[in-house]
């Protein structure tokens, strides 16, 4: 009996080569337990050694591999054959992102706004403890209020499922708000002033208006969109804070 | 987008109350001929119309409340499902309080 | 704005718009099912009684301040609901070119039916 096969049609974008990009089908064997980037890594490794895309772990935890499968972002290492079998799949790469080449997307704005996030914890002057006294402690309670938030792999799924972030790139969008979110969050953290710029600003949370796709794409159910909603909440108590008592506050 | 599409029939209904009022505000005659308005067919169907929207706002609107509001019991979250459900209750508490008032039985 | 009472104000007055939208939203899905059944279903079929929203009752009960302050939150918030969730759904749609257009027209809307409902509520 001939083994099973299965087609790819896959998205081809060479710049050196081609103006406009093309798609390009490749026939691989069928497996049970392959799974889209396994048929990928055949066809580099077997067929077509030019095919570019990005990918480490093959196991869902670099973040790396992220492909529009039938226009669905999913991880490519996640997506398994059998559940498109015996239809062909359609690959591109990420939408909302610039094309470097074939699945490979140029990720510099998702990489800016990370930075531009302040991710990691930062201590009002003066209250930054000295090594020797050790790191902070935190109880697991303080812990699960965001560690949700604080399973992001940056694979950028939520932005290529983002309708708001495909019609306007300026839009910080999920991943880098749930980021914020995650630090603003954490008991250790004295940051938010510094972060709520980026956050409440027009381009920040308010351009989003809770479709949800982010949240129902994220492979870490990170749920981004309820971290969105939450930072409205608490940017329009500092607002309504702000207004009404203008002598409070302010340090 | 449907869901987006129901806030075109909240703000109708919002127009509705307001000439109601309006009605209400000119008198006796003006607003029984709203109230015999209401049992011609066209009112009766966008009314149905309506409330289909509206219903499936109300349902989205507590479904994705507790995603927002997001309550602790002490340490602990109190689930989402509860939150979701209190407001499924309190939606029928409120309901018959304004049935009761509105048709004074 | 720069400021009020020389403290400088968050940057955006998206506040305002959001908290509006999320109060008629919440006020829409609690009472407008009912409200509809009531003027959609029960009157006209006269599963309420004869004359279940009859004048003189509903004349007096509307005179009363609470009431008027209620009917005030009903209309207007559930306005605001709306400009705000159409004005994304508009620039969603693709003008995003004339977003302060919309916003203007939408809130601008939602503003008028609010001061009509005050003057009419005032009158009764
Ligand atoms: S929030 Fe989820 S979908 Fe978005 S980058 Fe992080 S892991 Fe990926
Ligand atoms: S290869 Fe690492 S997440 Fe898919």
């Amino acid at each position: 009996m001939m083994a099973e096969t299965m087609k790819l049609e896959i998205f081809r974008y060479r710049p050196e080569k081609e103006s406009e990009p093309t798609f390009q089908t490749y026939e691989v064997p069928f497996l049970e337990d392959w799974v889209v980037l396994d048929a990928i890594n055949h066809i580099k490794d077997e067929i077509d050694g030019t095919l570019s895309y990005r990918w480490s772990c093959r196991m869902g935890v670099c973040g790396s591999c992220g492909m529009m499968i039938n226009g669905v972002p999913k991880l490519s290492c996640a997506a398994f054959l059998k559940d498109y079998y015996p239809d062909k799949i359609l690959v591109e790469p990420l939408t909302g992102f610039p094309v470097e080449r074939d699945l490979v997307i140029v990720m510099d704005d998702f990489m800016t706004k990370l930075t531009d996030m302040q991710p990691y914890i930062i201590r009002k002057e003066g209250e930054e403890k000295p090594l020797e006294e050790g790191e902070y402690l935190q109880s697991p309670a303080e812990l699960a209020r965001f560690k949700q938030y604080s399973m992001c792999i940056n694979c950028m799924l939520c932005y290529a499922a983002c309708p708001v972030y495909a019609l306007d790139s300026t839009f910080i969008g999920p991943a880098a708000i749930a980021l914020g979110q995650r630090y603003n969050m954490d008991s250790r953290d004295q940051g938010r002033d510094a972060r709520q710029e980026l956050i409440a600003s027009h381009n920040g949370i308010w351009e989003c208006t809770f479709v949800g796709e982010c949240s129902a794409v994220c492979p870490e159910h990170v749920d981004p969109a309820a971290a969105i909603q939450r930072a409205k909440v608490s940017s329009t108590v500092d607002w309504f804070k702000d207004v009404l008592i203008p002598w409070g506050k302010k340090k | 987008m449907i869901r987006e599409l129901t806030s075109i029939f909240v703000a109708g209904y919002c127009i509705f109350l307001l000439v109601l009022v309006y009605k209400l505000a000119q008198g006796a005659d003006a607003y029984g001929n709203l109230m015999a308005a209401l049992k011609s067919p066209s009112s009766v169907t966008l009314h149905l119309i309506s409330l289909a929207f509206v219903l499936y706002h109300t349902i989205t609107w507590f479904n994705l409340t507790p995603k927002i509001l997001v309550l602790y019991r002490g340490e602990e979250r109190i689930p989402q499902g509860l939150v979701a459900g209190t407001f499924y209750a309190g939606w029928v508490v409120v309901s018959v309080i304004v049935a009761w008032l509105v048709l004074g039985v | 704005m720069a400021g009020i009472g020389g403290v400088e104000m968050a940057k955006s007055n998206e506040p305002i718009w959001w908290s509006l939208f999320s109060a008629g939203g919440m006020v829409a899905a609690m009472v407008f099912p009912i409200l509809i059944i009531i003027t959609g279903i029960l009157v006209p079929f006269g599963l309420a009684g004869d004359d279940p929203l009859n004048f003189e009752r509903i004349h007096s009960a509307v005179s009363h301040p609470l009431i008027k302050l209620t009917l005030f939150a009903v209309i207007s918030l559930p306005l605001f609901h709306w400009a705000h969730r159409f004005r994304f759904t508009l620039v969603d749609v693709g003008l995003k070119s004339v977003s302060t257009l919309i916003s203007i027209l939408c809130y601008g809307g939602a503003i008028v039916g609010t001061i009509v409902s005050v003057v009419i509520l005032w009158n009764i």
